[in-house]
């Protein structure tokens, strides 16, 4: 396969066809809106449900439909859409049926703008919606990893009978890049044991979130704890960049990933020590990564397009063993490669105060180790 | 010399599960459960029906129909019965859905589910109240209906008219049948059973969303016993809400 | 030239900035290069000012977004007066007509302006502006060879312009002569 150009809203939705996905309810929101247009030629033609629901509401439950048929189903939306469907993302983790949503987020709160944000970690990451659960939360950083996430969401969400929440910010959803298209997966025809597809020779099958008595509620809340437990025992994902001798440790994911990235070239550029962990996995959380890293560590930078989200996840994994410091811009507004180079320097400085050297303020050069480029966990 | 031959006259249909029910004594949920149940069975389409469930007083109907389920979230029911139907047509999908789930929180998801012509079937029940949280005022509450949220009855001044669902679905093209029928009396029961299977047959032929309200009783939260409360519904429902076709597609005639 | 190449598009709606931007993309994609594409996006695509940034590396491309470009192509004032000024000392500048002409000359880069319109005029389609330009950027800064764009024309051309495509390459390579080349200049 050669690599195409592709914008990452409509990589994502041939990524899902690819990937057997057999419906897809939407509702219009920039800037997710080409996903959902490319869906309503693309799923007709080859011969796949596509409907355009009256609100994300209508969409959320449409897809709680059909992921009750045993279909692979997704829909996709923006921030303040998605926070319409925080009702039926509960139903669905509650019901244990496999769904993916893709959240291109913008800036918020309220009705905010359209620019690329990644204010929704929270709403993702700690359940918008009500009761203990957790969905999967997967962040890619470019079209490519977007177009692999978005394979992974079915698998994991069949795996486990569970939400998955693919983040892209606003940037990833509308930039172009060349990427590589899996081959097209036949749609699969059986379907699970538990899916409504009529009582036919068979007892009947019910989905539902009610359990009336707190006992019966306790223990499937005990079975949807299990499950997570589960989850964050073997689907943490991340990638490394430059971590083996880094000072200061940079955490950032999607779009402020590789922003960092940039930063992070310039300042080894400069002879700095710093590395990047980029999660690619928000749930489960990199947390036993970032354990180790704060014994070897001086310190931690975590930069968003946030007020400061993850950063409380990068603090509780890394227990007060180091200072974690952040940075982040909010609203739309992107950092720049040369804003989180500043910060950089800045810290790595306090770190390691530079020596004096014969023209009094430029550090002393290292040198510098090839760049190992990225190293998975996955 | 007797020869004595057993012909059995009633029983109960195979799509009503033999167990007791949640509901109050003199709720009507009963009786409609078993319409529905006998007109699965008498259409043979049991093993590939799907019911949806709502939030309310009838959110176990799960327990009562043997048939497969799903329980929506409150008034989502024609949205996720959307989902169920568009991915296999082929199946029989109907939503139960009371006063509140229909006419209030789920406006939204019925309208819109009539109006793209969704080929579902629809029993929704009207009964004046919410009976589940105990008996406060639904958007089919009478003018004049006292309940724990309008106690000093329903002023129509601030809180508006009852909802007359059959008759605002009737007119939308997607709508392929919509009437209005009442399980006050055995005559209106059967005439109730006619409308759910025709709402179903109208589902079997492919003709859209098809409607069919019925008029129920509440004892519990109307603060009266159950033959009163059929009186009750007969005196005070019946003129606000006439029983009747509105809407009644051609090849359902 | 750096490994790196970010050069941003701006124009009004219309002027086809981000389809040139699109159009680098492309060129350096098959040339074998990393490359991203992101654009402005929303209402002011719709009649505002548009902008995009295209980054060409030989490297794994880290923040798609860029404050000081090695380049640009402005197709309007309000460009003019947004990137002229952020344009990385040495980097270029192509000015795509006549406007702005109290536009104060930076030394620290190379400017040309191009009378993109009249090029476009006379080849007889006013919408070719944007491909001259883009044969002036790729002459002064050879971050890409003009072929590449020529391929990227042929293969990315949308089907209802596709018998645009002999003016569209004319387009190129006038942009492209117009530049002077800068060592003999010199």
């Amino acid at each position: 396969m050669t690599k195409q150009l592709w914008k990452g809203n409509e990589a994502v939705a041939e990524a899902a066809i690819r990937a057997g996905c057999e419906a897809y309810f939407g509702y219009p929101i920039t800037p997710q809106t080409e996903l959902l247009e490319y869906m309503s030629w693309r799923m007709p033609q080859v011969g796949r449900v596509f409907l355009q629901a009256e609100s994300e509401v209508g969409a959320i439950n449409m897809v709680y439909g059909a992921a009750c048929a045993g279909r692979r189903v997704m829909s996709s939306s923006s921030s303040p859409g998605v926070s319409l469907m925080m009702e039926g993302l509960s139903y669905i983790a509650a019901s244990d049926v496999p769904a993916v949503l893709v959240n291109v987020m913008r800036g918020g709160p309220g009705l905010g703008n359209i620019h690329p944000a990644q204010s929704d970690y929270f709403q993702a990451v700690k359940f918008g919606g009500h009761g203990d659960y957790h969905p999967i939360v997967l962040a890619p950083a470019s079209v490519q990893e977007a177009i692999e996430l978005t394979a992974l969401s079915f698998d994991l969400a069949e795996k486990y009978r569970h939400v998955v929440i693919e983040v892209l910010d606003g940037s990833i959803g509308q930039m172009m890049e060349p990427a590589e298209m899996p081959e097209m997966q036949p749609v699969r025809l059986e379907r699970p044991a538990w899916a409504l597809t009529g009582a036919t020779e068979r007892p009947k099958n019910v989905i539902s979130s009610i359990r009336i008595d707190s006992e019966g509620l306790e223990a499937h809340n005990l079975h949807l704890q299990d499950k997570l437990a589960h989850i964050r025992g073997c689907e943490v994902r991340y990638k490394e960049y430059w971590l083996d001798d880094a000072d200061l440790v940079l955490v950032a994911y999607g779009t402020a990933g590789r922003i960092a990235l940039s930063a992070i070239r310039q300042a080894r550029a400069e002879g700095l020590r710093v590395g990047l962990l980029r999660p690619v996995t928000l749930y489960p959380f990199p947390t036993e990564r970032l354990a180790r890293l704060a014994k070897q560590a001086q310190a931690f930078l975590v930069v968003e397009m946030s007020a400061g989200q993850m950063l409380e996840d990068v603090r509780l994994a890394v227990e007060g063993r180091a200072p974690v410091r952040f940075y982040g811009r909010m609203g739309g507004a992107v950092p720049m490669p040369d804003e989180i180079f500043e910060v950089v320097r800045g810290l790595c400085y306090a770190l390691r105060p530079p020596k004096p050297s014969g023209n009094g303020h430029h550090p002393a050069r290292r040198p510098q180790p090839e760049d190992p480029g990225p190293q998975g966990a996955d | 010399m007797t020869d004595m031959q057993e012909t059995v006259v009633f029983q109960r249909p195979e799509t009503l599960e033999d167990t007791y029910t949640n509901y109050c004594p003199g709720c009507t949920h009963g009786t409609i459960h078993r319409l529905i149940a006998e007109v699965i069975d008498e259409l043979g389409i049991r093993e590939r029906t799907i019911g949806v469930a709502p939030v309310g007083c009838s959110v176990f109907i799960y327990n009562y129909q043997n048939v497969d389920f799903a329980v929506a979230a409150h008034g989502r029911a024609p949205a996720m019965a959307t989902g169920i139907k568009r991915v296999q047509p082929d199946k029989v999908v109907f939503t139960y859905q009371g006063d509140g789930d229909l006419a209030a929180i789920g406006t939204n998801e019925i309208l819109h589910a009539a109006s793209r012509g969704e080929n579902i079937t629809v029993i929704f029940v009207n009964n004046a109240t919410y009976g589940m949280t105990g008996g406060q005022m639904a958007p089919t509450t009478l003018p004049g209906q006292k309940t724990t949220s309008s106690p000093s009855g329903r002023d129509v001044e601030i809180q508006g008219w009852p909802m007359r669902v059959a008759e605002l679905l009737a007119p939308l093209p997607g709508v392929s049948y919509s009437v209005r029928r009442s399980i006050h009396d055995p005559r209106h029961i059967n005439n109730a059973k006619k409308a759910i299977r025709t709402a179903f047959r109208a589902q079997l032929d492919g003709m859209g969303l098809a409607l069919v309200e019925i008029l129920s009783a509440c004892p519990t939260n109307w603060h009266l016993t159950p033959v009163a409360a059929l009186e009750w519904l007969a005196k005070h429902m019946l003129p606000y809400y006439p029983v009747g076709d509105y809407k009644i597609s051609e090849g359902l005639q | 030239m750096n490994k790196q190449t970010e050069i941003i598009v701006s124009g009004f709606g219309g002027q086809g900035a981000l389809f040139a931007g699109q159009l680098l993309a492309y060129a350096g994609m098959d040339e074998g290069k990393h490359v991203t594409w992101i654009p402005s996006y929303g209402p002011e695509i719709r009649g505002g000012t548009a902008h995009c940034i295209t980054i060409i590396s030989d490297e794994e491309i880290g923040s798609p977004f860029v404050r000081r470009p090695a380049a640009a192509i402005v197709l309007n004032q309000p460009s003019l007066e947004k990137y002229g000024p952020l344009v990385r000392p040495g980097g270029v500048l192509i000015i795509g007509g006549a406007f702005g002409e109290e536009h104060v000359s930076r030394s620290d880069i190379r400017e040309i302006r191009v009378p993109a319109q009249e090029i476009a005029n006379a080849l007889g389609n006013t919408r070719l502006a944007n491909v001259v330009c883009l044969g002036a950027l790729l002459a002064a800064t050879k971050v890409l060879p003009l072929e590449a764009l020529e391929r990227a024309l042929a293969n990315h051309l949308p089907e209802r312009h596709r018998h645009l495509l002999p003016a569209n390459k004319e387009a190129l390579r006038r942009g492209a002569i117009f530049v002077p080349d800068q060592e003999l200049a010199a």
